[in-house]
């Protein structure tokens, strides 16, 4: 056992670091730490500058453009991403959709869809979730209906993320509509989202910000060139995907970033006359995330360690980097509105100068940040897959 | 990177395991409880013969040179088989305290207790907490003062000294100098335990150790004091983070164990016609407890690690106690969140004496109010 960084691991480290600090546009860096939405211009130009790097997939093959990082290289590029303050990279296509493609995509799918993902030719988003179906998502009612050489599509998707910048969706749908199993039946499509019968409409959420929507299909046809894997097989590639999804969701080094500036902003704000990191109940609330964070930082390890060396998938553990990744996400926001405190309140000037438009971020983004333990399988739905494949209960 | 145990710490964890599985299930552990030792010798030579007793001492005296990481496998054994023998008492602070003066060259007495301990012979204790310290290691009022002829006169009371009685020496502090909470002013003795006008009152701790508080009014030789006089507290800040490394690394083997009893009975206890298991509620409770002990290994591993990079030079002794009271603050919490919900998921059973997992709860209360509880280890974390 050895929890240090070899030499080598420590050069790429530095070498990430400096990359970052050279090439990050200052512009797209002050909007990310300021909390501050990016369009997708936005988000397209800092994804082309990654895709030129090369960075954009490390963990694809290398012959897609993956760059063969261990996991140890892996971590550490995604932690120093985070400090850098870097814009996410929409998880949908690159992520996602490429995961999917590279497992069960034919040689045609790939080639058609990869390099444009790549090089951040087409935005993508998932079409999961529908208004009867959360949790339980194997009751999914989206129709799709096969006519000759294409399918035609009706029904609605729900939650479905930057869903107004997508050009195409990735869709679980029903082919089956007989099956007495509910799991069969269903199929993965890939949808272009110019296609005539599509509709996509905003749900403004508590913190009215815009990021998800509804999508609704009337009529809409579907070339069967863009069914992925079996029709009826779309609930073992939807179950794939999941597994690859809980293993993203930690957003550690965000929430390293995080601490940061709270340990920065505790220490210059005053409390009865004292900084509010010295007040001991404040830094008591504030040392146990922080403990529970660093822990979480060599768990994390630990898994990426266990699957490199057995070559196996992550396990049905991994559901717990989601649940303890996000509790503390959701802690770090809380922090925060503690710290502003009274003057959390402030939230839409209408006739003011000089309005301070980070401080009124902070509530926003605690109230945005409940999402996490809802969205990628809630919390407890990985308590339950936790509990079926990891204990067998 | 990487967070592999060598195939040597994984065969010497196997070997106790084996040992323990064989001769220290629960109705063995049971019949050394109600002995008069309170612990078994022989278990105890058994251990030693594998080589535990000599594992964290330095190859130069004689050991086998192993770090606190290196410690984990076995410790993790010893917490699931809820050891009563005076082992992980004699390896923690007295082990690290001894090393120390030893390997400065500075005491002859303590090199020679090592090799002795080493032998499997000599256990040591140590003596420290007192009734007004409450975990503040400068909190010491016995007092020691050097008479004309060279001979220490030293005088105080001690609290819970684990394993007293099984020791045939003691390490006890004194205040040579200053009062209160001063840093300076602090010196260690080596007392062997039959002295003349040292008190033992002896009983047996809820969990099952046992222990003595101390009286005494002593006179030692000069060779009994341990270093310089009045300088000891840094020694004793290191060996009570090492001690307390090999602490959460035993609390992680006593909590995989209370999860393991809690799993299996979720598996078989039956009501209402099905498994209790079966249950979300307390499906989800599970999944909690995993998730702690699982939080706990991790942030382990990391105290472990500081503590051994300490030693080797490669961080200062700040950053070493911030990871132990980090570790200490995850292990206390998942102690008392893992003991509380094993007890609550097997129901009335778990209340009996009769089952193991009843054991689990007590030792794991025991091991985190053990230098100091969660609201100290949160304070040391925010003065460090």
């Amino acid at each position: 056992m050895d929890l240090s960084y070899s030499v080598q691991e420590q050069a790429f480290r530095q070498e990430v670091r400096s990359w970052f600090e050279a090439n990050l546009p200052s512009d797209l860096k002050e909007k990310v730490t300021n909390y501050q939405e990016l369009s997708k211009d936005e988000l397209v130009r800092w994804h082309k500058i990654l895709a030129a790097k090369g960075w954009v997939a490390p963990s694809w093959p290398v012959e897609w453009g993956g760059t063969g990082w261990n996991a140890v290289e892996r971590s550490i590029f995604e932690e120093e991403y985070a400090l850098a303050g870097c814009p996410m990279v929409a998880p949908f296509g690159p992520v996602m959709c490429a995961s999917v493609l590279l497992q069960f995509g034919t040689e045609e799918q790939k080639k058609r869809f990869l390099p444009r993902i790549y090089q951040g030719e087409d935005f993508w988003c998932q079409g999961y979730s529908e208004p009867g179906s959360g949790s339980d998502l194997a009751s999914l009612k989206t129709r799709a209906e096969r006519h000759g050489d294409h399918y035609v599509v009706n029904g609605q998707k729900i939650w479905t993320t930057l869903g107004h910048y997508g050009d195409w969706i990735f869709a679980l749908v029903r082919t089956d509509f007989d099956s007495s199993k509910r799991q069969e039946g269903i199929s993965f499509l890939l949808i272009d989202m110019n296609t005539p019968g599509i509709t996509v409409r905003p749900l403004i959420l508590l913190d009215e910000g815009h990021e998800v929507n509804e999508v609704f299909f009337e009529d809409v046809k579907v070339p069967i060139e863009n069914l992925v894997f079996k029709e009826g097989k779309g609930w073992t590639v939807a179950k794939y995907l999941l597994g690859h999804e809980r293993l993203g969701t930690g957003s550690l080094g965000a929430s390293r970033r995080e601490i940061r500036r709270i340990q920065r902003e505790a220490a210059l704000t005053e409390h009865r006359g004292r900084p509010l990191l010295e007040d001991l109940r404040f830094r008591d609330r504030l040392s146990k995330v922080d403990v529970e964070l660093t822990a979480l930082e060599i768990t994390h390890m630990r898994f990426l360690d266990t699957m490199r060396r057995t070559g196996n998938p992550p396990g049905a553990e991994v559901s717990m980097l989601k649940i303890k990744g996000t509790e503390i996400q959701q802690a770090l926001t809380e922090l925060r509105l503690q710290i502003a405190g009274p003057d959390a309140a402030p939230f839409k000037p209408l006739s003011y100068d000089g309005f301070d438009a980070l401080l009124a971020s902070v509530a926003p983004r605690y109230f945005n940040y409940r999402k996490t333990s809802i969205y990628a399988g809630s919390n407890e739905i990985q308590r339950n897959i936790f509990a079926k494949m990891a204990l067998g209960l | 990177m990487n967070f592999q145990f060598s195939e040597e710490q994984q065969l010497l964890a196997d070997s106790v395991q084996r040992l323990l599985d064989e001769q220290y299930h629960f109705d063995a552990r049971k019949k050394i409880i109600a002995s008069d030792e309170g612990w078994s010798p022989s278990i105890y030579a058994k251990l030693s013969e594998l080589g535990l007793t000599a594992l964290p001492f330095a190859e130069s005296l004689g050991g086998f040179g192993a770090g606190a990481l290196d410690m984990i496998p076995v410790m993790q054994a010893l917490g699931k088989g809820l050891l009563l023998e005076p082992l992980a008492t004699t390896l923690a602070v007295p082990a690290a305290l001894l090393a120390h003066y030893a390997d400065s060259g500075q005491n002859a007495l303590a090199q020679s207790l090592i090799t002795s301990i080493i032998e499997g012979q000599a256990r040591v204790a140590w003596a420290h907490e007192e009734a007004k310290s409450r975990w503040d290691l400068a909190s010491i009022r016995s007092a020691a003062s050097k008479d004309a002829s060279g001979q220490w006169h030293i005088k105080g009371e001690k609290r819970v000294v684990l394993h007293a009685t099984a020791a045939q020496w003691l390490i006890v502090s004194a205040r040579t100098g200053g009062s209160g909470l001063d840093r300076k002013g602090i010196s260690l003795f080596l007392v062997p335990s039959n002295a003349p006008g040292l008190q033992l009152k002896t009983y047996r701790t809820y969990d099952d150790q046992r222990a003595a508080d101390l009286v005494f009014d002593l006179k030692l030789d000069a060779t009994a004091l341990l270093g310089q006089a009045g300088e000891a507290l840094e020694a004793i800040e290191a060996a009570c983070d090492w001690a307390q490394a090999l602490l959460c690394a035993e609390a992680l083997g006593v909590m995989d164990e209370a999860n393991r009893l809690t799993l299996e009975y979720l598996k078989t206890r039956k009501q209402f016609g099905m498994p209790i298991g079966s249950f979300q509620s307390l499906q989800h409770r599970m999944v909690d407890m995993m998730m702690s002990a699982e939080q706990s290994r991790s942030i382990t591993y990391l105290a472990c690690d500081r503590v051994d990079a300490f030693r080797a030079g490669r961080v200062s002794a700040n950053d070493r106690s911030r990871a132990v009271a980090m570790a200490r603050v995850k292990v206390n919490e998942a102690a008392r969140h893992i003991g509380q919900e094993a007890i609550q998921l097997h129901g009335g059973m778990g209340m009996t004496i009769e089952m193991k997992v009843s054991h689990s709860f007590k030792r794991l209360t025991a091991i985190s109010q053990q230098f100091g509880d969660l609201d100290h280890q949160l304070s040391r974390l925010a003065s460090l």
